[in-house]
């Protein structure tokens, strides 16, 4: 096992697979698409797999490394590996992928091997991100990856797609291109592109402030954080729902491994010296959008908002500087790859049925769907983080160390507790519950045996990770250490 | 034995899985086999476990380790002592009882195996909560049972008024957790752990320690000691429904009798109690917390009651009465007497479970009409049901010889000799509560089971009556008794619980006061500082048997203000109906208080939910949308776009145009650049 180089097959293995289904599955051929698309996606997932069993828990080291020169004039290698908690996202981002080609089966009816395609290629290039330890490959993974996102929302997106697109363009932009200029500026002090030198390398502390507020702009776009948050609602409004559930499980969290892998690390005292903004920031994230969520009249919006407020936690425990806040940030990262996937995709069950997301067009789905119901249900727990569910663990070890940090940072972080439960369960409350509310609820019909497949997939992730976090925090114990050893090492000199 | 351990929660947990997973596949009867079967063995299990614990054995140990992050370990165990086990015993046989009486309760309801899923589920998550030797285990059995009390109370989910009510009661309880997970961070933070005995074992040194409220001011610095147990208590506060988050109880009596009996009255709302005692170490020091909690306990257990005289529907009077009772076990934490609160605990949960019972069994008589004004004279009809729901209301009063007698009048005596500040004004609670609660309790024993017959006439208060209806919709529910028809007893399922409730209320305060209060049963689980607070040595000083103290009580005030209750109530609504509607009639601002339960609801619902959609309304329209949207996005939009109207009119497609500007540029760089030289 050793020998092969698992991280290219994690990164190459959707990407040719999605080559193959745009080139066999023409449009008269769609079951032959989506056969192979399934097909591609469960290799790419059991390829990952290895990744799990072989890994070193004792080490912070990079694994699985793989360099190759790639751009000798400029030092650019193709550069892969990871680390404690790099691993886990590319095996999520896997899973997902599966649960994406799964969700879309029945519901995309035209362009379906373009579709699937798309969502395989997407797959790869986002295990590149995850995976690349070389600044330039990182660089062109996250930029190449938001082409098939691009593509989903305005190929198969709703009503309003070029201007959800264009809006998610416009606050984008910015950010990248500051990206790449502290990648660029970073380089030519060091004179390599390898991230594992940067994190090493001295820097003055008003060039890491520079270098720190070039990657804030491009990281939290992604998160996204407060204020830069508003493109996110009208994406996944647009979004078909394979589309919703990548962005959500996925996409945004790659601005918060911006931070972790970039941030932290290379500019650790700038850092420091930020850290009070990005916790008001956090915080802000978690009240304000607590509040426009319980607002909210559409239900996609509504998860979307829940997202933004629970990427609010993943930002706060990152900069708590504690092995109990990171570790909670990153569990409640992967956690959120489940729930609210989940909750994108209860939604798009029923906007299957009736075809509208308005809270107020449902009402008493329980009596005609109740298998759907009792998942929906679950998740819905998961969301306003209740106890055995994936969606406490995170928030659980983040509160407490907010905690620890400041009692009032702590209640202000606790307000997630009564604003999630409340805008979650009212909306669970006006959906399914109640008498039936107008005839296309009355004519809905339960969930097949595709979609009960799907709900029980993600709904094994989030018992599982709630009850035994273990499994997913002893992996991330050697590098989270290794990451605040950096961070509390000033870089200064 | 701890295999055993493992067992007591695994087994009801065991049947919730088949009941509930396979609810549309086996049949009802495998459905109530599976989910009896699983709480059955919990309860023996229990008993061993009590027999062991009783001869010194206690256990202390994880199960398995469920997180490791920085320091900090978070495991799943067990503590296993008296305390334990004595809830472990109250929580299965009280359940056992439920759920053979939900085999007659629920027999036509369409949920039914769903219902015993449920149920078995609140049973493992009950246990699991107060066998934890943990915060974080606790916080999970916290929450599972306010999760199976949600799915219960909206159980039957078409009913707009019971989807509300679970709505609110795990809102109302999740602000009540906000504060009890700060007061678990606090623990973290400052104990290092969240496993009871090593945070027990420092409290002692974290007695000068204090926390200031504004960063970086001193002058605003608290006890430690005392922020945490207060945050933790506002925990117990959401859960065992003290003021003013006691909103949601009495709506919860939306859900199902069976489950008002198990989890709102005799389990769940009873593990704030539980938990208080079992932090009694913490509590233990801080005055400021004990009289937090007696001043709460004591505005519950006397407003709560108050509220109680003047109900009409049946579950809704045994609801206040929980919530005075409440009160009652609140106020003898504050008291620092654990042991009594405990104690109060476990015979309210058997004569209140019963006082439940009996009012679904009345309800079932009566074909769903709840209302107490529509009965009268049920004795002749329910022989069963009249002489339980007796023993229950007597045992609540607090007559001699009855189990709540004992406890109740140990609390009051408690209270009486406790000196933590606001003591005065809980014994003059306890005391008032002692005459309404024998007023609220026979007010509704007379109306319903004795006098007229009211039954069976035009259904005037049909239209207000929201009885049980077991999820048919309105026009199939009837309620109450058609004209000429009468009431009838219930099947045995239903009398069985009733009669095997009624025994412990008789008898459980006499057998076990003396080694429960004054002797060594709780040993190490219960810790109170007696030269600090010295009530138990004192009430132990006062305690001349268990015979003699209910001999002595007959001449003393609490047994004759009970006795002035129940002969308040008998002339009330025997002798003179017209004397209550008189005082209704000329006391009207006190009485639409009273209607209104004190504004809570009102409040509740215009200023605080309401202001928080309002809120969010303006966040999303005005934040949002309108400054970040409208503002930045839009702004850097149109600023891009005047640019490029501006350069819009340079690209014009005319060659004049482009050979005009051209030769101008020419003109004005020659220019620039010769002035100087010039």
């Amino acid at each position: 096992m050793s020998g092969l180089p698992l991280l290219s097959l994690a990164v190459w293995t959707p990407i040719f697979s999605g080559l193959i289904v745009l080139f066999f599955g023409a449009d008269r051929n769609s079951p032959l698409a989506r056969k192979l698309a399934l097909f591609g996606a469960l290799a790419g997932l059991f390829g990952t797999l290895p990744l799990y069993a072989g890994f070193d828990t004792a080490t912070p080291a990079m694994q699985f490394v793989e360099r190759l020169p790639w751009i000798r004039r400029f030092d650019v290698d193709y550069h892969l590996g990871v680390d404690g908690i790099s691993m886990l996202f590319i095996i999520l981002n896997s899973f997902i992928t599966v649960i994406v080609v799964l969700a879309g089966w029945k519901v995309i009816e035209s362009k379906v091997a373009q579709y699937n395609a798309a969502f395989l290629i997407m797959s790869g290039l986002l295990n590149g991100i995850f995976a690349a330890l070389d600044g330039m490959l990182f660089y062109i993974f996250f930029e190449a990856s938001l082409i098939p996102l691009y593509l989903i929302i305005g190929v198969w997106g709703g009503p309003r797609r070029v201007y959800a697109a264009f809006k998610f363009f416009l606050f984008t932009l910015m950010g990248s291109l500051l990206l790449l200029v502290s990648l660029i500026y970073l380089y030519l002090d060091s004179g390599s592109f390898a991230i594992l030198d940067w994190q090493r390398m001295p820097i003055p502390l008003e060039t890491q402030k520079w270098i720190f507020l070039a990657f804030l702009a491009a990281f939290a776009v992604k998160v996204p954080m407060w204020p830069v948050h508003t493109w996110l609602p009208d994406a996944h409004v647009e979004a078909p729902t394979g589309g919703s559930i990548v962005l959500a499980a996925i996409a945004l969290k790659l601005g918060a491994y911006g931070f972790v892998r970039f941030s932290l690390p290379i500019a650790p005292d700038a850092s420091h010296a930020f850290s009070g903004l990005i916790l008001a920031l956090s915080l802000i994230a978690v009240i304000y959008i607590g509040f426009v969520a319980l607002a909210q009249e559409d239900m996609k919006k509504l998860v979307a908002y829940s997202s933004i407020a629970h990427m609010g936690f993943v930002t706060l425990g990152f900069f708590l500087f504690s092995a109990l806040s990171v570790e909670g940030a990153l569990v409640q990262m992967i956690s959120h790859g489940f729930v609210a996937g989940a909750m994108f995709y209860c939604i798009g069950v029923m906007y299957d049925r009736v075809h509208s997301r308005q809270i107020a067009d449902y009402g008493g789905v329980v009596n005609t769907m109740p298998k759907f119901a009792a998942f929906f249900m679950l998740f819905a727990m998961a969301n306003a983080g209740l106890p055995a569910t994936s969606g406490f663990v995170g928030e659980f070890m983040v509160i407490l160390s907010s905690v620890k940090f400041n009692l009032w940072v702590g209640f202000a972080a606790a307000s997630t507790m009564i604003l999630g439960a409340a805008y979650t369960l009212w909306m669970y409350k006006r959906v399914v519950f109640g008498a039936v509310g107008n005839h296309h609820v009355a004519g809905l019909s339960d969930v097949t045996g595709r979609e009960f497949l799907v709900l029980a997939l993600l709904a094994a992730g989030v018992l599982g990770m709630g009850l035994y976090p273990q499994a997913f925090t002893e992996i991330m114990h050697s590098s989270v250490d290794e990451l605040l050893r950096h961070v509390s090492v000033s870089k200064i000199q | 034995m701890q295999t055993l351990y493992l067992l007591v929660p695994l087994a009801p947990l065991a049947g919730a899985i088949v009941a509930g997973l396979l609810c549309r596949v086996i049949s009802r009867r495998l459905a109530h086999c599976a989910a009896i079967a699983g709480v059955g063995i919990a309860f023996v299990a229990s008993l061993f476990i009590w027999n062991d614990v009783a001869a010194g054995n206690t256990f202390n140990g994880p199960v398995y380790q469920w997180l490791s992050s920085g320091d900090y370990t978070f495991q799943v165990g067990f503590l296993i002592d008296s305390l334990t086990v004595t809830m472990m015993l109250v929580v299965t046989f009280v359940s056992l009882m439920v759920h053979i009486y939900t085999i007659g309760y629920m027999a036509d309801d369409p949920g039914y195996n769903r219902f015993f899923s449920y149920i078995s589920l609140f049973t493992f998550s009950m246990l699991m909560l107060v066998m934890s030797n943990n915060f974080m285990q606790l916080f999970f059995g916290w929450e599972a049972v306010g999760l199976v009390s949600y799915l219960l109370i909206g159980f039957w989910y078409t009913r707009p008024t019971a989807i509300f009510a679970n709505m609110k009661a795990f809102l109302v309880n999740r602000v009540g957790d906000f504060g009890f997970i700060l007061g678990i961070g606090l623990v973290l933070a400052n104990f290092g752990t969240l496993d009871y005995q090593p945070v027990f074992d420092q409290a002692r040194s974290q007695i000068g320690a204090t926390l200031n409220l504004i960063p970086g001011c001193d002058s605003s610095a608290v006890s430690l000691l005392g922020v945490t147990c207060i945050l933790l208590f506002i925990g117990a506060m959401g859960k065992s429904a003290q003021v003013p988050l006691h909103v949601w109880l009495p709506d919860s009596m939306e859900g199902p009798t069976p489950i008002s009996a198990l989890i709102h009255a005799a389990t769940m709302v009873t593990a704030g109690i539980f938990m208080v005692s079992r932090m009694s170490p913490l509590f233990e020091l801080s005055d400021a917390a004990l009289s937090f909690v007696i001043v709460i306990g004591s505005i519950t257990a006397l407003f709560m009651g108050f509220l109680g005289m003047i109900q009409n529907d049946i579950k809704r009077v045994v609801a206040y009465s929980t919530l005075s009772q409440l009160g009652y076990m609140t106020v003898a934490l504050g008291a620092s007497a654990y042991s009594v609160a405990i104690f109060h605990l476990m015979t309210h949960a058997f004569f209140k479970a019963l006082l439940f019972l009996a009012a679904g069994s009345v309800i079932i008589g009566m074909h769903h009409d709840q209302d107490i004004r529509n009965m009268g004279g049920l004795r002749k009809y329910m022989p069963i049901t009249w002489l339980t729901s007796l023993i229950g209301s007597l045992a609540l009063i607090g007559t001699p010889f009855f189990s709540g007698f004992y406890s109740k009048d140990s609390i009051i005596e408690a209270v009486r000799l406790s000196h933590v500040p606001g003591a005065g004004f809980a014994y003059f609670s306890v005391m008032t509560g002692v005459f309404v609660t024998a007023f609220y309790s026979f007010r509704m024993y007379f109306l319903v089971f004795h006098g007229e017959e009211r039954f069976g006439k035009a259904h005037g208060h049909e239209a207000r009556a929201s009885g049980d209806g077991h999820g048919k919709t309105a026009a199939e529910e009837h309620h109450g008794l058609a004209p000429g028809q009468k009431p009838h007893e219930t099947p045995w399922v239903v009398t069985l619980p009733l009669v095997l409730l009624a025994i412990p209320s008789i008898f459980i305060g006499y057998a076990t006061i003396e080694p429960m209060l004054f002797g060594d049963f709780f040993g190490k689980a219960i810790f109170v500082d007696g030269s600090a607070h010295p009530v138990m040595e004192e009430l132990a000083r006062d305690f001349h048997g268990v015979f003699a103290m209910a001999v002595h009580a007959l001449i003393s005030p609490v047994f004759w203000l009970a006795a002035a209750g129940v002969a308040v109530a008998w002339v009330f609504y025997l002798k003179r109906p017209e004397i209550p509607a008189a005082i209704g009639a000329a006391c009207g601002p006190l009485r639409s208080l009273l209607e209104n339960k004190y504004y809570f609801d009102e409040f509740n619902e215009r200023v605080l939910a309401a202001g928080a959609r309002l809120l969010g309304r303006g966040l999303w329209k005005g934040g949002d949308a309108g400054i970040i949207d409208g503002l930045i996005v839009g702004g850097s939009v149109r600023v891009v776009n005047c640019i490029a109207l501006l350069a819009r009119l340079f690209q014009s497609g005319h060659v004049y145009q482009y050979a005009f500007t051209m030769i101008f540029g020419v003109c004005a760089l020659l220019t620039i650049w010769l002035l100087p030289r010039i």
